[in-house]
Order: structure tokens, then C-alpha cells, then sequence
């Protein structure tokens, strides 16, 4: 019997509008409609009292007209769209450049700074990052060997032109530093949760433990 | 049936009131002809605004259902439940630059909203919405109303065409080419489902249908029912049948160049159309304004549309798009072919109770109706289910997809 499945999609959307548990099975992004209890939470105060001080507020949250901004919950290994850079642990080696799948990392270095005198790392002149092709992958940061490339953590980065996506060097030396724990074990460790507000500074990122200066005479000077 | 309520403005009372104001002044020889003028427009600016509100209501409540059939929240964030959102989306379209092509054919790309929007206006003219006076149409009881209804939306595809056309767009054009194909198909398939009431009622005029339905013609020819139906769903170009558009393969189909308010002037008529068919639909197949006797006829009318609309609705939100050599197919070997044959089975039945002397002056017994709507439901179907299997068995042939020599590049061998 042929044409059954017209009626079975039918049946099946009908249940859609009917059903409540398959009705609310998505979370309204970025509003969601608050409860009573919600309500009094943000106000901080008992939710008894809250219902008897405002019964219009109360009132209108019960028709599901009091929305309340919220979040889903993520994990501190999200890999977000600011990208995290500390160019004081940028040696200029660009090996995110070349890991890159897609090829959208331009690393400019040049020979007139300071640094190229002490033989630590090149002088940047350009480091150009365009997320609006990036795929988040996160094989630059996986790549990176002195640790000074971090996924960011937020997905929030909506522009009107195409330009605008191009993050530059200024842009990531003056951004916040809210890196991800994507393929950084150490900053788990630590407790790091980019979701919850934590900022890490470019001595606290490390996969090691900053060596001392004695330290660095035994492996570098004295050799 | 035939009371009139106090608060119900018709074109006899609006023009005896014009008549009594214009002799009141004392001009009732110079402008006497002018009542039934001003009744007419007085009419007619009601009726419009009437269908562009419930038209701006309705798309939010599509919008809204088709959302809760698919499991996702539909327009919510203006006014509660998100019922002003037509306004703000009328309010945009008007602030947005209304730009035209420097290729178009501008007369023609002008002309085309308001040549799509007008017609679907002026078949609410015959529709007799039994408001006053048991079964009487707003402005205009024609006794050809059903033809002028024909007649009037065969006007749609020139529109769409125009709109196509003028553009000078390749996907308005190929958008537009494919509706003025099938919208013409299934203009024939829509005429042979209106003959069959029209062999029952015995009359063109709207009124006369809907007195003829003793027993209601969905229930007497459900086969009728479900070609006009089908039809009429390709006639607005609506989904499973919304070739015309087709989102995913030409853009946005004959309108893709239009914006600002011609674009929401295109929107409104596409949008009343489901209202306007729901009405045709009830006037011919679902006994019009008749009902029990505790709500007025209007209201009833009213619910009949609601529960067509929904109907339509609920398929526009499941179904999805048939290819165009499909829906060419399903109009020319499945509708024609079921049209006829309701054509042929009522016509029989109609002459076997014309030589049984089931017959009272001219039309029908209700009896007898009875008994033809069981018949009919049975062939009904058997039809169907004999048409599902005689079609679902031609499978389309698709030679075996070869492997494109690019997969897997870097795998293979070495």
C-alpha cells in the first residue's frame, strides 16, 4: 500500500502541536520565559514574598510574559571565537600559520625590533586572524609551542561586514584574555573556567612552571 | 433565516441610508444616482480592510502554528505571543527602499503587485458569507458567481508572469515560467471539481449553491472535494506545491527583485490567498453559513474557514515540495483523471435519480443524497487506494551513482 506515509507525516505533526513534552524540548536563546521563582531569585528575596509584593509582575510571568536572559550551560573547553593571544610568549615562529587548514592566519615578522637582537623571538609586525572562515578547529593552538595561542569563549561576534571579522594584532593584544582549557591541561588544572569570568595573564598560561633565573642559567648560560 | 441584526451594514441598507442623507440635504435630484455609488465604495473600503487585517493576523498565526508543527517557536518577540509582528514586518518593508531593476520593464514589474492582489479582492465580492439575511454576498449577488470566480483567479498567472517577467531576473523568470505551466494545469483540474457541485446545484450563482446543500457536497462527492482542493492548494502555490518559489533552487522564485512595499503587497496576496480559498471551499463544499440554529450563519461560516485554513496549514507544514516534473504529472494522470471520473460518477447517479423520481422540483432529495454520499465515499476509496498503488509503483530510474574520482584522494593506495 503506497501513500501511507503522507498520513504518517501528518500524524507525526500533528503530535508536535499537541504534545507538551515534545513541544518544549528547546531553550529559547537569549531570553527564556521566567517563573515566580526565577523571578524572585534575580530579585534576591523569598519567593513568597516576591509573589505577595508583586502580583502584577507575578501575574504576567504566569502568562509567560516576563522573559529572563539566560544561558546555556557550556564547558570551559568551548572553542569561542576570541581568539587569545600573549605576544610576550609569541616567538613569531607562525607554526599556527602553517598548521592551519584553511590558511587563514597571516604572520607578517620582521628584522627591525629589539627582540631579533636577542635572538629570543621575531619582531611581529602583522598577525592577522579571519574568523569568518575559521572552523574552530583548534589546530593552531594545538600547534602552538610556547603556548601563546588560545581558543576564546565566546560565539557572540556578529559584524556587518566581512572586514570587520579580520581580528588583527592590536585588537588581540588589547582583548580580555578569557582563553579556553581546549588542548591546555594546565589551566584545567588550575581550576580555569573562561564561562565563569576567569582571566589568565601570559605567566599563568604555561604548560611549565616559569623558570627561575638559576634555572636558566643551568640550561641556557652556563652550557 | 431571515432576520436581519441590527448591527449588520449591507449594501440595501447603507444604500437606502445614502439615499436618505442625500435627501436630506435636498440634492435628491441632482445627486440621487450617487447612493448606490457611495454604498458601493463604503462597501468595498470595508471589505478590503477587513481581509488586510485578517490577512496581517493570519500570517502570524501561520507562522506561529507551522512553528509549533515543527517543533520550534514561531514569531514571538512583539506584543504578547508575538502578535504584532505583522505590523513590524509592514513596517519594515515600507521604510526599506523600494528599488527596481535598471533592466526591468517597469510599467510591467509595477503593474504586477497590484495585478495579483486585486483579483483575489474581488472574489470576496460573490462570496456569500450569510451575515444578513440567511445567504446574501456583500456587495453583489451574481447569478454567475462561481464563473466570475474562474474567471477572476485565472488573472493570478498573468500576474505572476508579469511579475516574472518584468524583473529580468533569470530566477524570477524561471520561478515565473514554471507557474504560468502549472498554474494553467491545474486551473482545468479546479474547473472539473467545481462542475461536479455545479451538477448537483443546478446554478452558477453562490447563493443558490449554498441552498442546494442539504446535505453538505464534501460528504456527497469527497472525491470533488479533494481535486478542487488539490487544485486550488497549486492555484496559490502554497507548499506541496509551491514550485514557484522554491527557496531552496531559485532564490525566492517571481519575487526575488521586488522590496520594499511592492514586495509586501505581493506578500499580502500570497498571504490571502488561503483565506479566500477557504472561503470558495466552504461556499461550494461545506454548506456555507448553513449550521444549527444557536450562532448566526456568519459564524459558522467563520468556523468553517477557521478549520480549512487549518487543514491547509497542517499540509503546508508536513508535506514537502514535489519536483516540477511531478506536479505536472500528478495534475495531468492523477486530478484530470479523478475529476472526470467524479464528473462521471455524479452525473450518473444524478440521472438514476432523475429516472427513480428522486427529484423534488429540480434538485435532489436528502435522502437520496444520503445514499450517494455513502456510494461515494466507498469509490472514493477504492479510487485512491487503487491510484496509490498504480502511481507509487512507477519508481523513478536512477542509473547507480558512479564514484566521483576525486573522493578520497589521498587514501587510496599508496
Amino acid at each position: 500500500m503506497y501513500g501511507l506515509g503522507l498520513f504518517k507525516g501528518l500524524g507525526i505533526t500533528m503530535k508536535n502541536l499537541v504534545s507538551p513534552s515534545r513541544q518544549f524540548n528547546i531553550v529559547q536563546y537569549p531570553n527564556r520565559r521566567a517563573s515566580p521563582f526565577d523571578l524572585a531569585k534575580v530579585e534576591d528575596q523569598n519567593p513568597i514574598l516576591f509573589i505577595v509584593g508583586h502580583p502584577i509582575k507575578t501575574f504576567r510571568s504566569l502568562l509567560g510574559l516576563e522573559t529572563l536572559e539566560d544561558r546555556m550551560p557550556q564547558h570551559a573547553n568551548f572553542r569561542g571565537e576570541e581568539f587569545a593571544w600573549y605576544d610576550q610568549r609569541c616567538t613569531g615562529c607562525a607554526s599556527c600559520a602553517k598548521y592551519c587548514p584553511l590558511g587563514i592566519i597571516e604572520i607578517v615578522t620582521g628584522t627591525s625590533g629589539v627582540n631579533q637582537q636577542e635572538g629570543q623571538s621575531y619582531d611581529i609586525e602583522v598577525f592577522d586572524i579571519d574568523i569568518g572562515r575559521c572552523m574552530f578547529c583548534g589546530l593552531c593552538v594545538e600547534a602552538c609551542p610556547y603556548d601563546a595561542l588560545h581558543m576564546g569563549s565566546g560565539f557572540e561576534e556578529g559584524k556587518y561586514r566581512r572586514s570587520d571579522l579580520i581580528i588583527n594584532m592590536d585588537q588581540l593584544k588589547a582583548a580580555e584574555k578569557k582563553p579556553s582549557t581546549w588542548f591546555r591541561p594546565q589551566l584545567t588544572n588550575r581550576g580555569h573556567d573562561p564561562i565563569k569570568g576567569s582571566t589568565a595573564d601570559w605567566d599563568e598560561v604555561g604548560r611549565h612552571e616559569k623558570p627561575t633565573l638559576e634555572d636558566q642559567g643551568e640550561r641556557w648560560a652556563k652550557r | 433565516m431571515t432576520s436581519t441584526p441590527a448591527f449588520f451594514v449591507s449594501f440595501d441598507s447603507l444604500k437606502i441610508l445614502f439615499t436618505n442623507l442625500i435627501e436630506l440635504f435636498g440634492l435628491g435630484e441632482s445627486l440621487g444616482w450617487s447612493a448606490g455609488l457611495l454604498a458601493g465604495i463604503s462597501i468595498s473600503f470595508l471589505i478590503i480592510n477587513v481581509m488586510v487585517m485578517s490577512t496581517a493576523f493570519y500570517t502570524w498565526f501561520e507562522r506561529r502554528m507551522i512553528g509549533r508543527f515543527q517543533v520550534r517557536r514561531g514569531p514571538n518577540r512583539n506584543g504578547p505571543f508575538g502578535i504584532l509582528q505583522p505590523f513590524a514586518d509592514v513596517l519594515k518593508l515600507i521604510m526599506k527602499e523600494d528599488t527596481i531593476p535598471d533592466a526591468a520593464d517597469k510599467p510591467v514589474f509595477t503593474l504586477a503587485p497590484i495585478a495579483l492582489l486585486a483579483p483575489t479582492l474581488m472574489i470576496m465580492i460573490v462570496i456569500p458569507f450569510g451575515t444578513y439575511a440567511s445567504d446574501q454576498a456583500f456587495l453583489s449577488n451574481l447569478n454567475i458567481g462561481i464563473l466570475f470566480i474562474v474567471g477572476v483567479t485565472s488573472v493570478n498567472s498573468i500576474a505572476i508572469f508579469m511579475a516574472g517577467w518584468g524583473s529580468r531576473n533569470k530566477y524570477a523568470i524561471l520561478g515565473s515560467m514554471r507557474g504560468a505551466a502549472m498554474l494553467i494545469s491545474y486551473e482545468i483540474p479546479m474547473a472539473l471539481g467545481i462542475t461536479s457541485v455545479l451538477l448537483l446545484s443546478g446554478s452558477l450563482a453562490m447563493t443558490e449553491i449554498v441552498r442546494s446543500q442539504s446535505v453538505w457536497f464534501i460528504l456527497v462527492m469527497p472525491m470533488g472535494f479533494f481535486v478542487f482542493m488539490a487544485a486550488s492548494t497549486a492555484e496559490m502555490s502554497r507548499t506541496p506545491f509551491d514550485q514557484i518559489e522554491a527557496e531552496s533552487e531559485l532564490g525566492s522564485g517571481y519575487n526575488t527583485e521586488y522590496s520594499g512595499i511592492k514586495f509586501a503587497v505581493l506578500f499580502l496576496a500570497e498571504f490571502m490567498a488561503p483565506i479566500v480559498t477557504a472561503a470558495v471551499v466552504t461556499t461550494l463544499f461545506l454548506g456555507g453559513s448553513q449550521g444549527f440554529d444557536f450562532l448566526p450563519g456568519g459564524i459558522w461560516f467563520a468556523i468553517k474557514m477557521f478549520v480549512l485554513i487549518f487543514l491547509l496549514l497542517w499540509v503546508r507544514s508536513t508535506w514537502p515540495r514535489l519536483r516540477i516534473d511531478q506536479i505536472m504529472g500528478f495534475a495531468w494522470k492523477t486530478l484530470f483523471g479523478l475529476g472526470l471520473f467524479n464528473i462521471f460518477l455524479v452525473a450518473v447517479e444524478f440521472m438514476v435519480a432523475v429516472k427513480l423520481g428522486h427529484t423534488s422540483d429540480g434538485s435532489l432529495t436528502t435522502g437520496y443524497m444520503l445514499t450517494m454520499a455513502g456510494v461515494n465515499w466507498i469509490v472514493t476509496i477504492i479510487a485512491f487506494i487503487i491510484l496509490a498503488n498504480f502511481v507509487g509503483k512507477k519508481k523513478y530510474h536512477r542509473p547507480e551513482p558512479t564514484p566521483s574520482p576525486l573522493a578520497n584522494m589521498g587514501a587510496g593506495g599508496d
